[in-house]
């Protein structure tokens, strides 16, 4: 077992160097002049709608350079990814895809990333966007998209615990704080259908945490998150709504797509990316709508940005296609490819982002929906702080928020434990 | 070959052209002393590189809180190794790798060895059985995994719709501790106990034939020759499999990493959380903790070396004592 085990462990490795040496040596081919022939290489995860088409469009226009689009399965597979490169030195590729969520990382390391600022990209993103990508004075991260929560839902479900289910009447009925799509929740469970009201505490969790400014972190990078009490209320408060109301399907679990598809839960709260993930999961689910409403105003999950790390050979080729690939047109072409809604202000004014419909979400228009959630969530003022130790503290507390729902534990058994995990991240 | 070249050299040659004999027989002594740790030096040298060094280097890091991406780190002696003992998560990654470790390495063992002794007997199409046999071990582990994980969900999974067919209600897979860790060792068991039997079979066939005809002209039936026979004769090849089973065991990663795609791997109450996928967690997603995550690959080193060394002992005594009944 142990030989062949090595065995494999050498036959990802040689994979790997043969990988990295094809990197570069695809990039040692050329300096920054204008016409010699460039292959620059994209590193993206999940889906970020860049088509070959869209991509092919870059090479007619710059007829020198040429696009490969390399795509990781999950944005953990492309932090791994990331880190594992940057350590060794090489093998990144000339462009990297970064998560919000894991940006604060990699800000740590301005030094190996090239500054993007220019007199174009300048007050192109919501100030948000902008402070996301910057480290220090240096702008390393173009933003690619954003994630303005809306909730979507099953209007057949509705229909069945007698709500109203046509997207208007529902908007309005889950406009409100959280206490309101709780009440909502009752009145559906009350007429009993057999489904949940939503899919997990975790997911509602999260939908919360984005709400508020400093929830785990302060500004200065210390974990507040075991005594700020925003964080403990929220969590109970989640928990008590998932007791009569959840479906206790975890995100991402085969379970929780297998209930997606099974009609199991009748909203979840929804960021336009989520959109593809339904359809992924759903595909047979005709009555899917979304609703242009979030508990307590706006709220926005998840987003990402393009880097440059300087290890690659052709940065200011890498820089000129960021620009050109993070501008309002392409934004829009991978709106509608993937629903990763722009992040550009501009973007928003176009009539070909406002006039965006979504065929599989009963015809929902997404285009000018999105754009309220998106002000939505600048009217609230609040810009989430997610320091280097966000997603370690989020882990700890959703595996509590699991605990409680698979029934291992009590809601106040489950905290202790919490807090003991996030002082272990010290 | 360079020995017997040496007496025949006439003294007469010798006078004529010293120099060359001289050299060719220090060539010939050189060729006969250095020659074999040439021959065998590439293993060696490999072994250093890809074995020795980075085991030596982790304990190094080990020593310091190390910056993976910038190489910097400072000097704190023990510390991460406090830590780590400190943490609830790592002694339930050394329960859990302990508790998979032997619900997976045992029955594949003893399961192993069956499906060997029955490949052994006299089979129609062997090649057929045997290669049968190592198919599992052609799939890619990750794969392995991800069909798993979806036949062992909670809800929607094959084996609970099976099961309540023979009205068994349903098991928690990923919420109960050891339903998960046997899903965890049944992906391992799936995958190596057809290796381990064609290995244990190669042993099965070296052993002499007469030994068996004699034992049947004794008298002595299936199951006594297999036990009384096959068992001490398999003696070295056992040792082998033990071993490399023990060390691939307390080492699963891809199964316990891949059993659920949701949130921080190990499971919400670290219930399949292994020593390795601790390792990963501590080392990738807490901030600058590679000097932890490397302490803990130093502890794990050392407990497969006592486990290995365990084995070594229990084995060769049960099989010497096999030998003594037999003798």
């Amino acid at each position: 077992m142990n030989l062949s085990r090595r065995t494999r462990v050498g036959a990802v490795l040689a994979t790997a160097a043969t990988i990295a040496l094809i990197a570069t040596g695809c990039s040692a081919g050329g300096s920054s002049s204008g016409d010699q022939k460039v292959t620059l290489t994209l590193a993206t995860f999940n889906n970020f709608g860049y088509t070959d088409a869209l991509l092919a469009s870059y090479h007619k226009a710059h007829p020198n350079i040429t696009i490969v689009q390399k795509v990781a399965k999950t944005s953990d597979d492309a932090q791994t990814n990331l880190f594992t490169k940057l350590a060794a030195g090489n093998g990144l590729s000339d462009i990297e895809a970064v998560d919000g969520d894991w940006m604060p990382k990699v800000r740590q390391y301005p030094q190996l990333f090239t500054d993007l600022a220019s007199a174009d990209n300048k007050g192109r993103y919501a100030a948000y966007k902008t402070a996301g990508g910057t480290a220090g004075t240096k702008l390393i991260g173009l933003g690619t998209d954003v994630g303005p929560e809306a909730i979507c839902y099953r209007a057949d479900l509705f229909k069945a615990a007698g709500l109203p289910s046509d997207p208007a009447a529902v908007s309005k009925l889950l406009t409100g704080d959280w206490s309101n799509y709780y009440k909502v929740g009752a009145q559906f469970e009350a007429a009993k259908t057999g489904a949940a009201w939503f899919d997990s505490a975790g997911a509602t969790f999260q939908g919360l945490a984005n709400q508020y400014k400093n929830f785990f972190e302060k500004d200065d990078g210390t974990t507040v998150a075991t005594t700020n009490p925003d964080v403990k209320s929220a969590f109970d408060s989640v928990l008590a709504a998932s007791a009569t109301q959840s479906a206790h399907l975890q995100e991402w679990t085969d379970d929780w797509a297998g209930g997606m598809a099974g009609g199991k839960f009748a909203t979840m709260l929804c960021p336009p990316w989520m959109m593809g993930v339904i359809q992924g999961d759903s595909p047979k689910v005709t009555d899917w709508n979304i609703a242009n409403a979030f508990p307590n105003g706006g709220g926005n999950w998840g987003g990402s940005y393009l880097l440059v790390p300087t290890q690659g050979k052709h940065a200011a080729e890498a820089k000129a296609f960021v620009d050109w690939l993070t501008a309002p047109d392409q934004q829009i072409s991978a709106f509608k490819t993937a629903g990763n809604f722009p992040s550009q202000l501009a973007a928003y004014k176009s009539s070909a982002l406002t006039g965006a419909t979504n065929a599989f979400f009963s015809n929902a228009p997404i285009g000018t929906l999105f754009t309220d959630r998106a002000k939505a969530f600048a009217d609230t003022g609040v810009i989430p702080f997610k320091g280097i130790k966000y997603g370690a503290i989020m882990g700890a507390v959703q595996n509590g928020l699991t605990r409680v729902e698979q029934g291992q534990q009590s809601a106040a058994d489950s905290w202790t434990q919490v807090v003991s995990d996030i002082k272990a991240l010290s | 070959m360079t020995t017997s070249s040496l007496p025949t050299a006439p003294a007469a040659a010798s006078e004529r052209s010293p120099r060359r004999i001289a050299f060719s027989s220090r060539l010939s002594r050189w060729d006969l002393k250095l020659s074999p740790y040439l021959y065998i030096s590439p293993f060696f040298i490999l072994f250093a590189l890809v074995g020795l060094f980075p085991l030596v280097y982790t304990g190094y890091i080990a020593l310091l809180k190390f910056d993976p991406i910038l190489h910097t780190g400072t000097f704190v002696g023990f510390d991460n190794f406090v830590w780590v003992f400190q943490q609830r998560q790592f002694w339930i990654a050394l329960r859990n790798t302990l508790t998979i470790f032997l619900l997976s390495a045992v029955p594949q063992i003893v399961v192993a060895l069956a499906i060997a002794a029955v490949l052994d007997s006299n089979l129609k199409a062997k090649t057929f059985w045997r290669m049968g046999v190592l198919l599992p071990y052609i799939v890619m582990p990750v794969a392995v995994a991800l069909i798993f994980s979806k036949l062992f969900s909670d809800n929607y999974g094959l084996v609970n719709h099976l099961l309540s067919f023979i009205g068994i209600a349903p098991i928690h897979w990923h919420t109960d501790t050891i339903p998960a860790q046997i899903a965890i060792a049944t992906m391992v068991n799936f995958r190596w106990t057809g290796y381990n039997a064609l290995i244990l079979l190669a042993g099965m066939q070296a052993i002499p034939r007469d030994l068996y005809e004699q034992a049947s002209i004794d008298g002595a039936g299936r199951f006594r020759r297999f036990f009384s026979i096959t068992i001490p004769q398999l003696r070295p090849t056992l040792i082998f499999v033990i071993i490399t089973a023990t060390i691939g065991g307390l080492q699963i990663f891809d199964e316990p990493q891949l059993y659920d795609t949701g949130g921080l791997a190990g499971g919400s109450n670290q219930q399949w959380l292994t020593l390795t996928v601790y390792l990963h967690n501590v080392g990738w997603f807490q901030d600058g903790s590679f000097g932890r995550a490397a302490a803990v690959a130093w502890l794990l080193f050392l407990l497969i070396v006592l486990i290995g060394l365990i084995n070594l002992a229990v084995t060769r005594r049960i099989s010497n004592n096999e030998n003594r009944r037999t003798s």
